[in-house]
């Protein structure tokens, strides 16, 4: 017994290790991957699996969203109106560019040019803090009206928005409740979204760092593209997002 | 395949055969070489290891649970000591044993190694794994030695989040916890079998154990992180008080329900389908034929996946789903028992005309057929609506899926830790011994279960610690089953250790099968293979294995 498993196709056998040796071999290589090509397509692909998880990570609440708006739907209008869309749309076109930035700086590492990439990842980090900058003022401003759920949580507002300036419809006190649901999931969806960019700029942070190295701008670059599509994919999380808090419906009527 | 006319029925000489020098298990020294190793075998053995220290905590509390439920009065413990002893004895057999038992330990030994790889694609991601899957089960160690929990391992809610004062949030991070371990189990299986399958290592000459793996990721993958979201939500609403499954708050418990069992549900096909790859490896290496319909039973494991996504609701019968669904989501679920039913035909199938042969291995998987089939034709029982209706939240319930799960899967487990210790360790187990320890299991497992399903028909309810008395009889058989049981596992932990040491050395392909993993040393070395094998034939391909002597191309290991 040995340890070779029959191999009758010797010819494809030598002009396959023949095929290996052409590459220059990376320091990143690993040893269990056949080629450099082998490990690039895993890494992409364990990648985009983990997405899929993410998707239905955020499935569920998104889920819970869409039930919920439509057995409470009053509720949902209104306090769906106390968020502000100028600083929802300010923050998508923040993070959109923070994408594009992302999208210049895989190019960069791609062709090579490590002051580039240096510059794309810092400026995507800078409009990824920004973001989350605003979403703390709008946070803030959820905790002064009281709109956060448990024990403080005010629904006066809602029962009576005419001693508030709202143009309203006063909701009945039971359907008044309901709005805690939605603020809830308001901070359940965009908490989580926040986590996860808390995350992506540590790890921009770290990526910053391996990059001043030098350790992208020889060929290597599959932690940036890896890093630009969760990126990309926590983008589009906000793409989704802010339509179904912020924008749809939010006057029935009017 | 043309196996059937020719069998081999002798098997190798074992006397001559001697540990190889260096292997997997000697390369490097001491308890760091484990603890941070990116060899998919040594964490697979962290993994076993790990796994069977709860499983045997686990099969503590189902002692004690039989042990109570010897006589009809509440003797043993109180009610609420008797709920935390089930809801802890199904968190951990469920999360810390039976979603990664045949995965995380026989999975990641052997799936590289059957499509000619070197490691699993992401050796980090896999070590994490195992150290996500400790963090988990020391947070369930911690809920139980501060008290317990007494929800059930189903955290039903409002019940897990207003009604109870144990540690529900404790157990639920370890559940999380242990939910991203499984997701990086599966992630690396399905990138592992995409990308690093060997030249002529094609899809259909894979080994079944690698498309049920397959199969059991992609549950892994879709379903883990709906359940992660879900305990997520449990948590905020006991820690923070909002409002999300609590009706007085206007939330709803039922799609808590929804939520839950959209994983839970595709999870007991996590549990099983892993095992029924070890069946069909099993079955084909001890009939030496290969395995009947192997394209059909590669499918049906891709089939049962996708079904387990479309019944989860049959859970819910009795909980106010509408008239229409449940019918819909009864009819799925009648589906599924098709290519299950697939799998154990086109097994007997396998066996019809074989060179049958009864080792360790065979017993197990008899045992495994025909509780198996018990386990599932119960499930249809209970998939029709009006039986449904009766028997749901009886023993019948419990009857079923532990006939399934530990008629099915534990059977399976053990099935394949039989067949793969001589390749893991390089030594052979006592075979009477194991034999015997095989027989107990089965003779243990029907005297335990089957009193529960006459008990569950009669009306007695699952998770009350008293019953009526003229219940007695039937739980007093089958508490004594558990006993057998108990003595059933137990004797394979002692003579597996036994053979460690003092086992014959196995040889490379003591039991004569046709996966690559047989054609390398045993143990393996590290790297698995000196040089990337090519595959030239099919998965249980017998005749070519009676010819390799005179084909192969020897080279130095």
């Amino acid at each position: 017994m040995d340890n070779a498993i029959v191999a009758t196709h010797p010819h494809t056998h030598e002009t396959a290790i023949a095929a290996e040796h052409e590459h220059v071999v990376l320091p990143q290589h690993r040893h269990h991957f056949e080629t450099q090509e082998q490990q690039r397509e895993a890494a992409t692909f364990g990648m985009w699996l983990f997405l899929l998880t993410e998707i239905m990570f955020f499935g569920g609440l998104f889920f819970a969203y869409l039930l919920y708006r439509n057995w409470y739907h009053d509720a949902f209008v209104v306090s769906s109106n106390q968020l502000s869309i100028p600083l929802g749309a300010a923050n998508t076109a923040i993070l959109i560019t923070s994408g594009f930035f992302m999208a210049l700086g895989v190019w960069a590492a791609e062709v090579k040019k490590q002051g580039l990439l240096v510059l794309f990842l810092v400026l995507t980090t800078v409009f990824g803090v920004a973001f989350l900058g605003i979403k703390a003022v709008e946070y803030h401003e959820k905790w002064e009206k009281h709109h956060i759920p448990g024990a403080s949580f005010d629904v006066s507002q809602f029962t009576n928005p005419q001693a508030y300036g709202l143009h309203e419809k006063p909701l009945a006190p039971d359907m008044a409740q309901k709005t805690q649901i939605f603020f809830f999931l308001y901070f359940a969806m965009t908490g989580m979204h926040a986590f996860h960019m808390v995350l992506g700029i540590g790890l921009l942070f770290w990526l910053t760092w391996r990059a001043r190295r030098g350790e992208f701008s020889a060929g290597y670059v599959a932690p940036i593209e890896n890093f630009g599509l969760y990126w990309h994919f926590v983008d589009i999380v906000w793409l989704f997002l802010f339509p179904l808090l912020y924008l749809i419906n939010r006057h029935p009527g009017s | 395949m043309s196996a059937t006319s020719y069998t081999i029925v002798n098997l190798p000489d074992q006397r001559t055969a001697t540990l190889p020098k260096r292997s997997y298990l000697n390369n490097e020294d001491g308890l760091l070489s484990w603890l941070f190793t990116g060899d998919h075998k040594r964490i697979a053995i962290l993994y076993l290891i790990s796994i069977t220290f709860f499983f045997f905590i686990g099969g503590a509390f189902a002692g004690l649970i039989r042990l109570e439920l010897l006589t009809p009065q509440p003797d043993l413990v109180a009610s609420d000591t008797y709920n935390k002893f089930f809801s802890m004895h199904g968190i951990i057999m469920i999360f810390l044993f039976l979603v990664p038992s045949v995965p995380a330990t026989l999975g990641n030994f052997l799936i590289p190694i059957m499509i000619g790889a070197k490691d699993l694609a992401f050796p980090k991601v896999n070590l994490l794994s195992w150290y996500l899957y400790w963090i988990g089960g020391l947070f369930t160690l911690a809920a139980l030695v501060l008290g317990g929990v007494d929800t059930g391992w189903t955290f039903t809610t409002p019940l897990s989040t207003h009604y109870l004062n144990t540690h529900v949030v404790t157990a639920a991070t370890g559940v999380f916890i242990i939910g991203f371990s499984s997701i990086f189990t599966g992630l690396n299986f399905i990138v592992t079998i995409h990308r690093m399958r060997a030249p002529g290592m094609t899809w259909f000459r894979m080994p079944l154990f690698c498309w049920s793996n397959y199969a059991a990721s992609v549950l892994m993958v879709l379903g883990t992180p709906v359940l992660a979201i879900t305990l997520v939500l449990v948590a905020l609403e006991r820690l923070v008080g909002i409002g999300v499954f609590d009706p007085t708050k206007g939330g709803d418990p039922l799609l808590f329900q929804h939520l839950f069992w959209f994983y839970s549900h595709p999870a007991v096909y996590i549990m099983i389908l892993p095992g029924m790859g070890v069946i069909s490896e099993v079955i084909s290496t001890f009939s030496r034929k290969r395995v009947f319909g192997y394209t059909a039973v590669a499918f049906s494991s891709v089939a049962i996946a996708l079904f387990g996504f479309f019944v989860w609701a049959h859970h819910m019968f009795i909980m106010g789903v509408s008239n229409y669904s449940a019918l819909v989501f009864s009819l799925l679920t009648m589906l599924v028992a098709v290519p299950s039913a697939i799998k154990i035909f086109n097994w007997a199938f396998t066996l019809q005309k074989g060179s049958i042969t009864f080792e360790t291995p065979m017993l197990y998987a008899f045992g495994f057929l025909g509780l198996f089939t018990i386990g599932g034709m119960t499930g249809v029982f209970l998939g029709a609506l009006g039986m449904d209706i009766h028997l749901t939240e009886t023993y019948f319930i419990v009857a079923h899926f532990h006939f399934v799960m530990v008629g099915g899967m534990l059977m399976a487990f053990l099935a394949g830790i039989h067949f793969w210790w001589p390749k893991m360790t390089g030594r052979m187990y006592p075979e009477s011994l194991s034999k015997l320890a095989a027989v107990t299991t089965f003779i243990g497992f029907n005297l335990t279960f089957l009193p529960q399903f006459i008990l569950g028909y009669l009306g007695m309810p699952r998770r009350y610690h008293a019953y009526p008395p003229e219940f007695q009889v039937l739980n007093v058989l089958s508490t004594a089953g558990a006993t057998v049981l108990g003595v059933g596992y137990m004797l394979p932990l002692l003579y597996l250790a036994w053979s460690l040491k003092y086992g014959a050395i196995a040889g490379n392909n003591p039991w004569q099968a046709t996966g690559l993993e047989w054609q390398i040393q045993s143990p393996p070395l590290t790297e698995n293979f000196i040089e990337t094998p090519i595959v030239d034939h099919e998965a249980y391909d017998y005749e070519w294995l009676a010819h390799k002597t005179a084909q192969e191309v020897t080279t130095v290991g």
